[in-house]
Protein backbone atom coordinates (compact mmCIF):
# COMPACT_ATOMS: atom_id res chain seq x y z
CA UNK A 1 0.00 0.00 0.00
CA UNK A 2 2.80 2.53 1.33
CA UNK A 3 6.17 2.31 2.09
CA UNK A 4 8.44 4.96 4.33
CA UNK A 5 12.50 4.37 3.50
CA UNK A 6 14.16 6.36 5.80
CA UNK A 7 12.07 9.58 6.48
CA UNK A 8 12.72 12.40 8.05
CA UNK A 9 10.82 15.86 8.71
CA UNK A 10 12.77 18.49 10.13
CA UNK A 11 10.10 21.65 10.64
CA UNK A 12 11.82 24.91 9.92
CA UNK A 13 12.57 26.11 13.62
CA UNK A 14 14.55 22.72 13.78
CA UNK A 15 12.23 20.37 15.38
CA UNK A 16 12.55 16.89 14.09
CA UNK A 17 9.18 15.81 14.14
CA UNK A 18 9.95 12.44 12.56
CA UNK A 19 13.43 10.24 12.37
CA UNK A 20 14.41 7.80 10.17
CA UNK A 21 11.00 5.80 9.33
CA UNK A 22 11.05 2.91 7.91
CA UNK A 23 7.34 1.49 7.43
CA UNK A 24 5.26 -0.92 5.48
CA UNK A 25 1.60 -1.06 5.29
CA UNK A 26 -0.11 -3.75 3.39
CA UNK A 27 -2.82 -3.26 1.24
CA UNK A 28 -6.28 -4.19 2.96
CA UNK A 29 -4.57 -3.99 6.39
CA UNK A 30 -5.58 -2.84 9.89
CA UNK A 31 -2.92 -0.61 11.82
CA UNK A 32 -2.79 1.61 14.76
CA UNK A 33 -0.09 3.78 15.47
CA UNK A 34 0.01 4.83 18.76
CA UNK A 35 2.26 7.10 21.29
CA UNK A 36 2.16 10.29 23.20
CA UNK A 37 1.81 14.05 21.91
CA UNK A 38 4.80 15.43 20.04
CA UNK A 39 5.89 11.41 18.99
CA UNK A 40 5.12 12.42 15.70
CA UNK A 41 1.97 10.49 14.70
CA UNK A 42 0.66 13.80 12.86
CA UNK A 43 3.39 14.61 10.95
CA UNK A 44 3.01 11.06 9.89
CA UNK A 45 -0.49 11.53 8.58
CA UNK A 46 1.09 15.14 6.79
CA UNK A 47 3.40 13.23 4.87
CA UNK A 48 1.06 10.64 3.62
CA UNK A 49 -1.79 13.20 2.54
CA UNK A 50 1.59 15.40 1.43
CA UNK A 51 0.73 18.44 3.09
CA UNK A 52 4.64 18.59 4.00
CA UNK A 53 7.57 17.10 2.40
CA UNK A 54 9.97 15.11 4.00
CA UNK A 55 13.65 16.25 4.65
CA UNK A 56 14.89 13.22 4.05
CA UNK A 57 13.92 9.35 2.98
CA UNK A 58 11.54 8.18 -0.02
CA UNK A 59 7.36 7.42 0.44
CA UNK A 60 5.73 4.99 -1.99
CA UNK A 61 2.29 4.70 -2.50
CA UNK A 62 1.07 1.73 -4.76
CA UNK A 63 4.23 1.72 -5.96
CA UNK A 64 4.61 5.17 -6.98
CA UNK A 65 7.43 7.65 -5.72
CA UNK A 66 5.09 10.35 -3.77
CA UNK A 67 8.20 11.85 -2.07
CA UNK A 68 7.74 15.08 -3.64
CA UNK A 69 4.67 16.11 -5.66
CA UNK A 70 3.87 19.13 -8.16
CA UNK A 71 1.00 20.98 -6.55
CA UNK A 72 -1.27 19.75 -9.79
CA UNK A 73 -0.63 16.25 -8.94
CA UNK A 74 -1.18 16.76 -4.99
CA UNK A 75 -4.94 16.91 -5.47
CA UNK A 76 -4.82 13.89 -7.19
CA UNK A 77 -2.94 11.76 -4.86
CA UNK A 78 -5.27 12.99 -1.96
CA UNK A 79 -8.16 11.35 -3.83
CA UNK A 80 -6.64 7.60 -3.11
CA UNK A 81 -6.84 8.78 0.41
CA UNK A 82 -9.96 9.59 2.54
CA UNK A 83 -9.44 10.94 5.88
CA UNK A 84 -11.47 11.34 9.41
CA UNK A 85 -10.65 13.68 12.12
CA UNK A 86 -11.47 13.83 15.05
CA UNK A 87 -13.45 17.02 15.63
CA UNK A 88 -15.51 15.44 12.22
CA UNK A 89 -15.15 18.63 10.46
CA UNK A 90 -18.71 18.77 9.04
CA UNK A 91 -20.03 21.78 7.36
CA UNK A 92 -22.59 23.04 9.46
CA UNK A 93 -24.50 25.05 6.86
CA UNK A 94 -25.02 21.83 4.80
CA UNK A 95 -27.58 19.03 5.55
CA UNK A 96 -25.91 15.44 6.11
CA UNK A 97 -26.76 14.81 2.64
CA UNK A 98 -25.04 17.87 1.35
CA UNK A 99 -22.09 17.10 3.31
CA UNK A 100 -21.57 13.85 1.52
CA UNK A 101 -22.43 15.20 -1.81
CA UNK A 102 -19.76 18.03 -1.50
CA UNK A 103 -16.93 15.27 -1.20
CA UNK A 104 -18.07 14.10 -4.58
CA UNK A 105 -18.87 17.47 -6.02
CA UNK A 106 -15.13 18.64 -5.29
CA UNK A 107 -13.55 15.71 -6.74
CA UNK A 108 -16.03 16.09 -9.74
CA UNK A 109 -18.71 12.96 -9.58
CA UNK A 110 -21.60 13.54 -11.94
CA UNK A 111 -25.07 14.22 -10.34
CA UNK A 112 -25.68 10.75 -11.01
CA UNK A 113 -23.08 9.04 -9.61
CA UNK A 114 -23.65 11.20 -6.34
CA UNK A 115 -27.64 10.09 -6.90
CA UNK A 116 -26.45 6.75 -6.49
CA UNK A 117 -23.44 6.88 -3.80
CA UNK A 118 -24.33 9.21 -1.29
CA UNK A 119 -27.87 7.36 -0.17
CA UNK A 120 -25.01 4.09 -0.28
CA UNK A 121 -22.98 5.37 2.37
CA UNK A 122 -25.52 6.71 4.41
CA UNK A 123 -26.95 3.61 4.68
CA UNK A 124 -24.07 1.51 5.12
CA UNK A 125 -23.07 4.05 8.49
CA UNK A 126 -26.89 3.63 9.39
CA UNK A 127 -27.80 7.22 8.80
CA UNK A 128 -30.18 7.23 6.44
CA UNK A 129 -32.80 8.91 8.02
CA UNK A 130 -30.85 11.45 8.95
CA UNK A 131 -29.96 12.93 5.25
CA UNK A 132 -31.71 16.30 5.61
CA UNK A 133 -30.31 16.94 9.26
CA UNK A 134 -27.99 19.46 9.74
CA UNK A 135 -24.76 18.07 11.44
CA UNK A 136 -25.31 19.79 14.88
CA UNK A 137 -28.78 18.68 15.02
CA UNK A 138 -26.80 15.37 15.87
CA UNK A 139 -25.08 13.21 18.55
CA UNK A 140 -21.27 13.18 18.52
CA UNK A 141 -21.56 9.52 17.12
CA UNK A 142 -23.67 10.31 14.49
CA UNK A 143 -21.53 13.03 13.10
CA UNK A 144 -18.56 10.98 13.15
CA UNK A 145 -20.17 8.28 11.11
CA UNK A 146 -21.01 11.12 8.65
CA UNK A 147 -17.29 12.34 8.90
CA UNK A 148 -16.61 8.68 7.90
CA UNK A 149 -19.34 7.99 4.96
CA UNK A 150 -17.50 11.21 3.76
CA UNK A 151 -14.15 9.55 3.43
CA UNK A 152 -15.34 6.22 2.38
CA UNK A 153 -18.12 7.86 -0.33
CA UNK A 154 -15.11 8.43 -3.28
CA UNK A 155 -13.84 4.87 -2.55
CA UNK A 156 -10.36 5.44 -1.38
CA UNK A 157 -7.28 3.00 -1.74
CA UNK A 158 -6.27 4.17 2.29
CA UNK A 159 -8.41 5.69 4.55
CA UNK A 160 -6.77 8.05 7.87
CA UNK A 161 -8.30 8.17 11.11
CA UNK A 162 -6.92 10.48 13.30
CA UNK A 163 -8.07 10.14 16.27
CA UNK A 164 -11.81 9.20 15.56
CA UNK A 165 -12.90 8.26 19.16
CA UNK A 166 -11.23 10.56 20.70
CA UNK A 167 -14.43 12.78 22.14
CA UNK A 168 -16.78 9.46 21.86
CA UNK A 169 -17.89 8.17 24.89
CA UNK A 170 -17.23 4.37 24.96
CA UNK A 171 -20.07 2.79 23.73
CA UNK A 172 -20.06 5.05 20.96
CA UNK A 173 -16.40 4.22 20.24
CA UNK A 174 -17.25 0.77 19.74
CA UNK A 175 -20.22 1.51 16.80
CA UNK A 176 -17.33 3.51 14.70
CA UNK A 177 -14.92 1.07 14.83
CA UNK A 178 -17.57 -1.97 14.17
CA UNK A 179 -18.05 0.78 10.81
CA UNK A 180 -14.22 0.61 10.45
CA UNK A 181 -14.19 -2.89 10.83
CA UNK A 182 -16.63 -3.23 8.21
CA UNK A 183 -14.80 -1.00 5.68
CA UNK A 184 -12.09 -2.63 6.05
CA UNK A 185 -13.23 -5.77 5.45
CA UNK A 186 -14.63 -4.80 2.26
CA UNK A 187 -10.92 -4.13 1.23
CA UNK A 188 -9.59 -0.51 2.03
CA UNK A 189 -6.67 -0.05 4.00
CA UNK A 190 -7.00 1.69 7.36
CA UNK A 191 -4.44 3.42 10.16
CA UNK A 192 -6.07 4.61 12.74
CA UNK A 193 -3.87 7.32 15.20
CA UNK A 194 -5.15 6.81 18.73
CA UNK A 195 -4.83 7.19 22.60
CA UNK A 196 -7.39 4.75 22.93
CA UNK A 197 -6.34 1.98 24.85
CA UNK A 198 -9.91 0.12 24.95
CA UNK A 199 -10.28 -0.18 21.45
CA UNK A 200 -6.40 -1.27 20.67
CA UNK A 201 -6.47 -3.76 23.11
CA UNK A 202 -9.90 -4.78 21.84
CA UNK A 203 -9.43 -4.79 18.15
CA UNK A 204 -6.13 -6.97 18.82
CA UNK A 205 -4.54 -5.44 14.99
CA UNK A 206 -1.06 -4.23 14.27
CA UNK A 207 0.34 -1.18 16.57
CA UNK A 208 3.21 1.13 15.78
CA UNK A 209 4.28 2.88 18.50
CA UNK A 210 6.53 6.15 18.05
CA UNK A 211 8.62 7.79 20.43
CA UNK A 212 9.91 10.90 19.96
CA UNK A 213 9.68 10.59 15.92
CA UNK A 214 10.93 7.16 16.25
CA UNK A 215 9.14 3.52 15.70
CA UNK A 216 10.14 2.07 19.14
CA UNK A 217 7.35 -0.88 18.52
CA UNK A 218 5.59 -2.32 15.05
CA UNK A 219 3.62 -5.79 16.59
CA UNK A 220 1.00 -7.45 15.09
CA UNK A 221 -2.11 -8.20 16.86
CA UNK A 222 -0.55 -5.80 19.93
CA UNK A 223 -2.23 -4.02 22.71
CA UNK A 224 -2.06 -0.63 23.04
CA UNK A 225 0.76 -0.94 26.06
CA UNK A 226 4.00 -3.39 24.99
CA UNK A 227 3.46 -6.53 27.62
CA UNK A 228 -0.04 -6.63 27.97
CA UNK B 1 -13.07 16.79 -14.57
CA UNK B 2 -15.78 18.43 -17.55
CA UNK B 3 -15.83 22.17 -17.74
CA UNK B 4 -19.39 22.87 -17.37
CA UNK B 5 -19.25 21.07 -14.22
CA UNK B 6 -16.38 23.21 -12.75
CA UNK B 7 -18.46 26.24 -14.34
CA UNK B 8 -21.67 24.95 -12.55
CA UNK B 9 -19.77 24.41 -9.49
CA UNK B 10 -18.14 27.66 -9.43
CA UNK B 11 -21.25 29.80 -10.14
CA UNK B 12 -23.31 27.44 -7.49
CA UNK B 13 -20.86 27.56 -4.75
CA UNK B 14 -19.90 31.13 -5.38
CA UNK B 15 -23.71 32.82 -5.19
CA UNK B 16 -24.34 30.10 -1.73
CA UNK B 17 -21.32 31.69 -0.53
CA UNK B 18 -22.51 35.28 -0.49
CA UNK B 19 -25.81 33.92 0.60
CA UNK B 20 -24.64 31.93 3.37
CA UNK B 21 -21.94 34.41 4.38
CA UNK B 22 -24.43 36.97 4.32
CA UNK B 23 -23.13 40.01 6.87
CA UNK B 24 -20.08 39.76 5.49
CA UNK B 25 -21.28 39.81 2.03
CA UNK B 26 -22.85 43.04 2.82
CA UNK B 27 -19.39 44.65 4.42
CA UNK B 28 -18.10 43.80 1.41
CA UNK B 29 -20.21 45.50 -1.06
CA UNK B 30 -20.51 48.09 1.52
CA UNK B 31 -16.68 48.83 1.26
CA UNK B 32 -16.46 48.60 -2.44
CA UNK B 33 -19.49 51.06 -2.55
CA UNK B 34 -17.79 53.41 0.00
CA UNK B 35 -14.62 53.52 -1.75
CA UNK B 36 -15.95 53.84 -5.37
CA UNK B 37 -18.38 57.16 -4.13
CA UNK B 38 -15.67 58.69 -3.01
CA UNK B 39 -13.34 57.93 -5.94
CA UNK B 40 -16.53 59.02 -7.84
CA UNK B 41 -16.78 62.51 -6.27
CA UNK B 42 -13.04 62.73 -6.85
CA UNK B 43 -13.51 61.86 -10.45
CA UNK B 44 -16.68 64.33 -10.90
CA UNK B 45 -14.28 66.99 -8.96
CA UNK B 46 -11.34 66.48 -11.53
CA UNK B 47 -13.76 66.51 -14.81
CA UNK B 48 -15.87 69.89 -13.93
CA UNK B 49 -12.28 71.78 -13.05
CA UNK B 50 -10.85 70.66 -15.88
CA UNK B 51 -14.29 71.57 -18.26
CA UNK B 52 -14.63 74.87 -16.25
CA UNK B 53 -11.43 75.85 -16.66
CA UNK B 54 -11.01 75.54 -20.09
CA UNK B 55 -14.61 77.31 -20.58
CA UNK B 56 -13.33 79.95 -18.74
CA UNK B 57 -10.13 80.23 -20.10
CA UNK B 58 -11.56 80.56 -23.54
CA UNK B 59 -13.88 82.99 -22.04
CA UNK B 60 -11.54 84.96 -20.71
CA UNK B 61 -8.97 84.85 -23.10
CA UNK B 62 -9.33 88.65 -24.28
CA UNK B 63 -9.24 91.75 -23.40
CA UNK B 64 -12.25 94.07 -22.48
CA UNK B 65 -12.18 97.79 -23.59
CA UNK B 66 -14.56 100.14 -20.90
CA UNK B 67 -15.77 103.27 -22.85
CA UNK B 68 -16.75 106.12 -21.57
CA UNK B 69 -20.84 106.77 -21.42
CA UNK B 70 -20.08 110.79 -22.56
CA UNK B 71 -18.04 110.13 -25.93
CA UNK B 72 -19.20 110.50 -29.56
CA UNK B 73 -20.52 107.72 -31.83
CA UNK B 74 -17.69 109.02 -33.96
CA UNK B 75 -15.10 108.75 -31.00
CA UNK B 76 -16.37 105.17 -30.42
CA UNK B 77 -15.53 104.06 -34.03
CA UNK B 78 -12.38 106.20 -34.28
CA UNK B 79 -11.49 104.19 -30.78
CA UNK B 80 -12.31 100.59 -32.89
CA UNK B 81 -10.56 101.36 -35.72
CA UNK B 82 -7.28 102.59 -33.71
CA UNK B 83 -7.48 99.04 -31.61
CA UNK B 84 -8.10 97.24 -35.22
CA UNK B 85 -5.23 98.62 -36.51
CA UNK B 86 -2.96 97.77 -33.87
CA UNK B 87 -0.50 94.85 -34.91
CA UNK B 88 -1.61 92.62 -31.56
CA UNK B 89 -5.48 92.38 -32.70
CA UNK B 90 -6.88 89.38 -34.03
CA UNK B 91 -10.39 91.09 -33.91
CA UNK B 92 -12.47 93.73 -32.07
CA UNK B 93 -16.18 93.13 -31.67
CA UNK B 94 -18.41 96.11 -29.99
CA UNK B 95 -21.05 95.20 -27.63
CA UNK B 96 -23.57 98.15 -27.27
CA UNK B 97 -24.74 98.75 -23.63
CA UNK B 98 -28.01 97.81 -24.64
CA UNK B 99 -26.67 94.50 -26.12
CA UNK B 100 -24.59 93.98 -22.42
CA UNK B 101 -27.83 94.28 -20.61
CA UNK B 102 -29.76 92.13 -22.59
CA UNK B 103 -27.05 89.31 -22.56
CA UNK B 104 -27.28 90.15 -18.76
CA UNK B 105 -30.48 89.29 -18.47
CA UNK B 106 -30.29 86.10 -20.77
CA UNK B 107 -27.71 84.24 -18.42
CA UNK B 108 -29.27 85.19 -15.69
CA UNK B 109 -32.63 83.66 -16.36
CA UNK B 110 -35.30 83.79 -13.96
CA UNK B 111 -33.41 86.25 -12.05
CA UNK B 112 -33.05 88.48 -15.13
CA UNK B 113 -36.41 90.15 -14.00
CA UNK B 114 -34.39 91.91 -11.03
CA UNK B 115 -33.25 93.77 -13.85
CA UNK B 116 -35.93 95.10 -15.06
CA UNK B 117 -36.32 97.32 -12.69
CA UNK B 118 -33.72 100.13 -13.48
CA UNK B 119 -34.07 103.08 -14.87
CA UNK B 120 -30.42 103.73 -16.55
CA UNK B 121 -28.48 101.12 -18.07
CA UNK B 122 -25.07 101.14 -15.95
CA UNK B 123 -23.44 98.82 -17.86
CA UNK B 124 -20.86 100.64 -20.26
CA UNK B 125 -20.84 100.06 -24.44
CA UNK B 126 -17.70 98.00 -24.66
CA UNK B 127 -15.33 96.61 -27.29
CA UNK B 128 -14.29 93.10 -27.03
CA UNK B 129 -10.78 92.28 -28.43
CA UNK B 130 -9.68 89.19 -29.33
CA UNK B 131 -5.34 89.36 -28.95
CA UNK B 132 -3.24 87.02 -32.22
CA UNK B 133 -0.88 86.43 -29.04
CA UNK B 134 -1.05 86.44 -25.12
CA UNK B 135 2.41 88.51 -25.53
CA UNK B 136 0.46 91.68 -27.23
CA UNK B 137 -1.23 91.64 -23.97
CA UNK B 138 0.24 94.15 -22.03
CA UNK B 139 1.93 96.21 -24.82
CA UNK B 140 -1.82 96.41 -26.31
CA UNK B 141 -3.29 97.99 -22.70
CA UNK B 142 -0.62 100.43 -22.59
CA UNK B 143 -1.49 101.73 -26.01
CA UNK B 144 -4.96 101.57 -25.23
CA UNK B 145 -4.89 102.88 -21.78
CA UNK B 146 -3.62 106.60 -23.12
CA UNK B 147 -6.90 107.41 -25.24
CA UNK B 148 -9.43 109.43 -24.75
CA UNK B 149 -12.56 108.05 -23.96
CA UNK B 150 -11.41 105.09 -22.21
CA UNK B 151 -12.85 104.08 -19.01
CA UNK B 152 -11.03 100.84 -18.32
CA UNK B 153 -9.32 98.26 -19.49
CA UNK B 154 -9.29 94.86 -18.02
CA UNK B 155 -7.84 91.88 -18.96
CA UNK B 156 -8.67 88.55 -16.93
CA UNK B 157 -4.77 87.08 -17.13
CA UNK B 158 -3.74 87.00 -13.78
CA UNK B 159 -7.69 85.48 -13.20
CA UNK B 160 -7.47 82.43 -15.74
CA UNK B 161 -3.53 81.77 -14.73
CA UNK B 162 -4.85 81.13 -10.95
CA UNK B 163 -7.49 79.38 -11.98
CA UNK B 164 -5.96 77.58 -14.33
CA UNK B 165 -3.22 76.29 -11.67
CA UNK B 166 -5.60 76.27 -9.55
CA UNK B 167 -7.26 73.56 -11.71
CA UNK B 168 -4.55 71.55 -12.61
CA UNK B 169 -3.35 71.68 -8.49
CA UNK B 170 -6.90 70.08 -7.90
CA UNK B 171 -6.44 67.20 -11.13
CA UNK B 172 -2.93 66.21 -9.67
CA UNK B 173 -4.07 66.13 -6.14
CA UNK B 174 -6.84 64.29 -7.23
CA UNK B 175 -5.14 61.35 -8.77
CA UNK B 176 -2.82 61.08 -5.54
CA UNK B 177 -5.76 60.77 -3.27
CA UNK B 178 -7.25 58.32 -6.35
CA UNK B 179 -4.02 56.23 -6.20
CA UNK B 180 -4.28 56.26 -2.16
CA UNK B 181 -8.34 55.53 -1.69
CA UNK B 182 -7.57 52.30 -4.61
CA UNK B 183 -4.54 50.90 -2.44
CA UNK B 184 -6.69 51.72 0.77
CA UNK B 185 -9.76 49.69 -1.07
CA UNK B 186 -8.09 46.89 -2.40
CA UNK B 187 -6.69 46.08 1.48
CA UNK B 188 -10.01 46.56 2.72
CA UNK B 189 -11.40 44.18 0.48
CA UNK B 190 -8.99 42.00 0.66
CA UNK B 191 -9.26 42.17 4.58
CA UNK B 192 -13.07 41.60 4.15
CA UNK B 193 -12.44 38.52 1.82
CA UNK B 194 -10.16 37.38 4.28
CA UNK B 195 -12.79 37.57 6.66
CA UNK B 196 -15.31 35.36 4.58
CA UNK B 197 -12.13 32.97 3.67
CA UNK B 198 -11.38 32.49 7.00
CA UNK B 199 -14.91 31.84 8.04
CA UNK B 200 -14.49 29.30 5.59
CA UNK B 201 -11.48 27.97 6.34
CA UNK B 202 -12.56 24.46 7.57
CA UNK B 203 -14.35 23.97 4.33
CA UNK B 204 -11.34 25.25 2.07
CA UNK B 205 -9.14 22.68 4.06
CA UNK B 206 -11.71 20.16 3.30
CA UNK B 207 -11.91 20.64 -0.35
CA UNK B 208 -7.75 20.71 -0.36
CA UNK B 209 -8.12 17.12 2.19
CA UNK B 210 -10.55 16.00 -0.45
CA UNK B 211 -8.42 16.13 -3.28
CA UNK B 212 -10.19 19.12 -4.84
CA UNK B 213 -8.22 20.47 -7.15
CA UNK B 214 -6.79 24.38 -6.74
CA UNK B 215 -8.91 26.05 -9.16
CA UNK B 216 -11.93 24.12 -8.12
CA UNK B 217 -11.14 26.04 -4.66
CA UNK B 218 -10.57 29.18 -6.20
CA UNK B 219 -13.10 29.30 -8.61
CA UNK B 220 -16.01 29.94 -6.03
CA UNK B 221 -14.15 32.52 -4.17
CA UNK B 222 -12.55 34.49 -7.17
CA UNK B 223 -16.10 34.14 -8.45
CA UNK B 224 -17.35 35.48 -5.20
CA UNK B 225 -15.46 38.50 -5.52
CA UNK B 226 -16.12 39.41 -8.98
CA UNK B 227 -20.05 39.23 -7.87
CA UNK B 228 -19.44 41.33 -4.70
CA UNK B 229 -17.26 43.77 -6.74
CA UNK B 230 -20.01 44.37 -9.42
CA UNK B 231 -22.66 44.55 -6.93
CA UNK B 232 -20.99 47.29 -4.75
CA UNK B 233 -20.11 48.69 -8.02
CA UNK B 234 -23.18 48.99 -9.33
CA UNK B 235 -24.41 50.43 -5.96
CA UNK B 236 -22.11 53.21 -5.99
CA UNK B 237 -23.00 53.73 -9.34
CA UNK B 238 -26.44 54.28 -8.75
CA UNK B 239 -25.20 56.50 -5.53
CA UNK B 240 -23.44 58.58 -7.64
CA UNK B 241 -24.71 59.02 -10.76
CA UNK B 242 -28.23 59.70 -9.16
CA UNK B 243 -26.50 62.11 -6.98
CA UNK B 244 -24.51 63.93 -9.15
CA UNK B 245 -28.13 64.15 -11.73
CA UNK B 246 -29.69 65.91 -8.83
CA UNK B 247 -26.73 68.33 -7.94
CA UNK B 248 -26.76 69.79 -11.20
CA UNK B 249 -30.45 69.96 -11.75
CA UNK B 250 -30.34 71.84 -8.08
CA UNK B 251 -27.60 73.98 -8.72
CA UNK B 252 -26.51 74.47 -12.52
CA UNK B 253 -29.18 77.39 -12.77
CA UNK B 254 -27.65 78.86 -9.71
CA UNK B 255 -24.44 78.70 -10.16
CA UNK B 256 -24.22 79.97 -13.34
CA UNK B 257 -25.54 83.19 -12.58
CA UNK B 258 -22.71 83.26 -10.06
CA UNK B 259 -19.84 82.14 -11.88
CA UNK B 260 -21.44 81.94 -15.78
CA UNK B 261 -20.20 78.25 -15.62
CA UNK B 262 -22.30 74.82 -15.99
CA UNK B 263 -21.49 71.45 -14.53
CA UNK B 264 -20.93 68.48 -17.06
CA UNK B 265 -24.63 66.94 -17.34
CA UNK B 266 -24.62 63.44 -15.92
CA UNK B 267 -25.91 61.40 -18.91
CA UNK B 268 -22.36 62.29 -20.52
CA UNK B 269 -19.91 60.82 -17.75
CA UNK B 270 -22.62 57.82 -17.01
CA UNK B 271 -20.64 55.28 -19.42
CA UNK B 272 -17.71 55.99 -18.60
CA UNK B 273 -18.12 56.07 -14.42
CA UNK B 274 -19.72 52.71 -15.17
CA UNK B 275 -16.53 51.00 -17.04
CA UNK B 276 -14.56 52.71 -14.50
CA UNK B 277 -16.70 51.65 -11.37
CA UNK B 278 -17.25 48.31 -12.77
CA UNK B 279 -13.44 47.54 -13.63
CA UNK B 280 -12.43 48.72 -10.60
CA UNK B 281 -15.25 46.59 -8.68
CA UNK B 282 -13.73 43.51 -10.42
CA UNK B 283 -10.49 44.19 -10.27
CA UNK B 284 -10.80 44.79 -6.38
CA UNK B 285 -12.98 41.62 -6.05
CA UNK B 286 -10.34 39.18 -7.80
CA UNK B 287 -7.49 40.68 -6.12
CA UNK B 288 -8.75 40.25 -2.91
CA UNK B 289 -9.93 37.26 -3.33
CA UNK B 290 -6.37 36.02 -4.63
CA UNK B 291 -4.19 37.71 -1.72
CA UNK B 292 -7.07 36.57 0.66
CA UNK B 293 -6.82 33.28 -0.71
CA UNK B 294 -2.81 32.39 -1.19
CA UNK B 295 -2.88 32.46 2.57
CA UNK B 296 -4.85 29.06 2.72
CA UNK B 297 -3.94 27.50 -0.01
CA UNK B 298 -1.24 25.89 1.88
CA UNK B 299 -2.59 22.79 2.96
Amino acid sequence: MFEFHNVTKIYKNKFTAVKDINLKIEKGSFSFVVGKSGAGKTTLIKLLIKEVNPTEGTIFFNGEDITYLSSRRIPLHRRKVGVVFQDFRLLNKKTVYENIAFAMEMVGQSPKSIRREVPNVLSMVGLSDKATNFPNELAGGEQQRIAIARAVVNRPDLIIADEPTGNLDPETSNEIMKIFSEINRRGTTLLMVTHDRTIVDMMKKRVIELKNGRIIRDTEEGDYYEGF
Amino acid sequence: MKASRIFNHTIKQGFQGIYRNRTMSLASVGSVTAVLVILGLIIMIILNVSAISVSTKEKFDEIYVYLDDSITNQRIREIGEEIGSYEGTLAVVFQSKDYALEKMKEEWGEDGRLLEGLVNNPLPNTYVVQLRDVSYASALIKHIEQKDGIEEVKYYKDIVEKLISTAEFIQVFGVIVIIILLLVSIFIIQNTIKITVASRKVEIELMQYIGASNGFVRGPFIFEGVVLGCMGAFLAIIVVLNGYDYLVSYSNEKLFSMLSVYLIPANMISLDILIIFVTIGVGIGILGSIVSLRKFLSV
